[in-house]
């Protein structure tokens, strides 16, 4: 092969390391659908899904007066059924106080302390995990529809750069794995696209519900990579690029994941 | 985290009462053997023989995460008052511990089929021993492949 | 908060139908086998016994063991025989108890 046949190959497989393609919108697809069997059953029936425990907890939370306010979430916002529907679907939003996007657990939180003058749920917490799934519950079924807010956009595309950054000691972005090579096995697992249907998620790895940071902190883990800290803008601005990127997928909240 | 020196009164309370626990508490050896399995499931049958057949398990052959692992098992028997399944007891041999789950039915039962979710550390054969009302008992074993996480999110 | 719950059991059944119930507790079943990041065991606790009963007769009873997942799904079978109260009780280490009961009417 010729000396410039060779650097005209290496320049383009850079090239295209550098800047991945994103997912055609109808090559989209949960991860739901390369589970196993078993897995997709524990997740389609109520009955046995092990994060209904979490989302009848956040049911009982809904109901229960909180703070110095002496109020439920349920005595402002009524029925989570018909109040809360559509609302996970689109999270993370645009927050004034924050001055900045926020997901469902941020806003939550935001919720306790401005408007019940209660104390924030740590994130991870079972009181915080059950709420949220809960809440997202309601809106499973509904398509991801990200606003659309202007001010919102220089923070969808920070998350973008995260996503497509090289990163920690393997030096690969989320992006060569999640957009270049779904599908495909690592070791035995399939690599999924990673989109944030399900959360929060029973992870079998977890033996416990969990948060899309949590899931994102892990990722970082795995890649090597110094994790942000929970509620880090950082997190925030690539669950908003995660859901943008996931725009009309279903909500499965809660799902199961291996 | 405070340094060594100086300990709380409650982190002192916290590392003596370790330290008595695993003075009572004998650490086991992380891994069993299929001739664990077999002590234990000869502590339950004791002398009899143990027939094959009866006893089906369903569980996935491969599993994409061990964690939690779907079992259900299911015994051929009428379930009447003068023909039905005892007990149903679930044995594995490579997990630290060789037990799983032992159940206890009777006639009312209707149906000899139990399901669950355990655990598997390492690939490994699954095994159900069926104990009938007449004293005998009946084998079936399942063989799982069990992979694991090409991320590993822990350090 | 207290241990939560989740058993499925038919509102209404034919007399001497076969029916499956289902129940899911929240647990975390913690085997006794893993250790924290510095080595040291983390205690086992888990749930350990199970028992269903139909109008106080005692029709399912389970050994757990550190083999079963956290979480505890357990599916079985029972005859509907009358109309009544099923009721459950788990027990494990640490003093854990936690019940849960279901109605069921049987024509």
């Amino acid at each position: 092969m010729s000396r410039i046949g060779c650097i005209v190959i290496t320049l383009l497989s850079l090239a295209h390391a550098a800047s991945a393609a994103e997912i055609p919108l109808e090559q989209r697809r949960s991860t739901y659908v390369d589970m196993s069997a078993d897995n997709k059953a524990m997740q389609d029936d109520d009955t046995s899904n092990p994060a209904m425990l979490s989302v009848l907890d956040g049911e009982a939370l809904w109901d229960a007066k909180a703070g110095a306010s002496g109020k439920s979430c349920a005595d402002c916002h009524g029925d989570a059924k018909t109040s809360m529907k559509g609302t996970a679907a689109r999270y993370p939003a645009f927050d004034n106080s924050a001055r900045g996007p926020v997901d469902l657990e941020q806003r939550i939180n935001l919720s306790r302390t401005q408007d019940q003058k209660a104390e924030a749920f740590k994130f991870e917490s079972k009181e915080l995990l059950g709420l949220t799934a809960f809440i997202a519950m309601q809106s499973r079924g509904t398509p991801i529809a990200p606003p659309n807010d202007p001010r919102l956009k220089p923070f969808l595309d920070k998350g973008r750069a995260l996503f497509t950054a090289r990163q920690g000691q393997i030096n690969m972005s989320c992006a060569q794995c999640h957009d270049d090579n779904w599908g495909k096995h690592l070791a035995g697992s399939i690599v999924p696209q990673a989109h944030p249907t399900g959360y929060p998620i029973y992870r079998l790895e977890w033996q416990s519900l969990g948060s899309l940071q949590r899931r994102l902190r892990n990722c970082m883990i795995g890649m090597r990579a110094e994790p942000y800290p929970y509620g880090a803008p950082e997190n925030i601005e690539m669950e908003l690029y995660l859901m943008w990127r996931a725009r009309g997928m279903k909500i499965e909240t809660p799902g199961v994941r291996p | 985290m405070p340094d060594r020196g100086t300990l709380s009164r409650r982190e002192m309370l916290a590392v003596a009462a370790g330290a008595g626990l695993t003075a009572f508490v004998r650490i086991e050896p992380a891994v069993a053997t299929p001739a664990s399995m077999k002590a234990a499931i000869r502590s339950v049958v004791g002398e009899a023989p143990v027939k094959q057949g009866k006893v089906k398990l369903e569980v996935p052959p491969l599993v994409e995460n061990g964690n939690t692992v779907a079992l259900a098992v299911e015994v051929d028997s009428p379930m009447t008052q003068t023909s039905y399944v005892k007990a149903i007891h679930v044995f594995n041999e490579l997990n630290p511990q060789p037990n799983v789950i032992s159940v206890r039915i009777g006639p009312r039962a209707g149906r000899a089929r139990i399901s669950t979710r355990f655990r598997l550390a390492d690939t490994q054969t699954v095994v159900a021993i069926a104990e009938m009302n007449d004293g005998t008992f009946w084998e079936g074993k399942a063989d799982v492949v069990v992979t694991l996480q090409a991320c590993l999110e822990t350090l | 908060m207290a241990a939560r719950a989740l058993v499925n059991v038919p509102k209404t059944a034919k007399r001497g139908e076969i029916i499956e119930i289902k129940t899911l507790i929240s647990h975390v079943m913690e085997t006794g086998f893993r250790h924290d990041s510095v080595g040291t065991v983390i205690p086992r606790d888990i749930i350990t016994d199970f028992t269903c009963t139909y109008n106080g007769t005692e029709i399912f009873g389970a050994t757990l063991y550190p083999a079963i997942a956290a979480n505890p799904f357990i599916t079985f079978h029972t005859l509907a025989t009358e109309s009544g109260t099923i009721a459950f009780k788990w027990t494990g280490d640490n003093g854990f108890a936690a019940e849960a009961s279901a109605n069921i009417a049987v024509e």
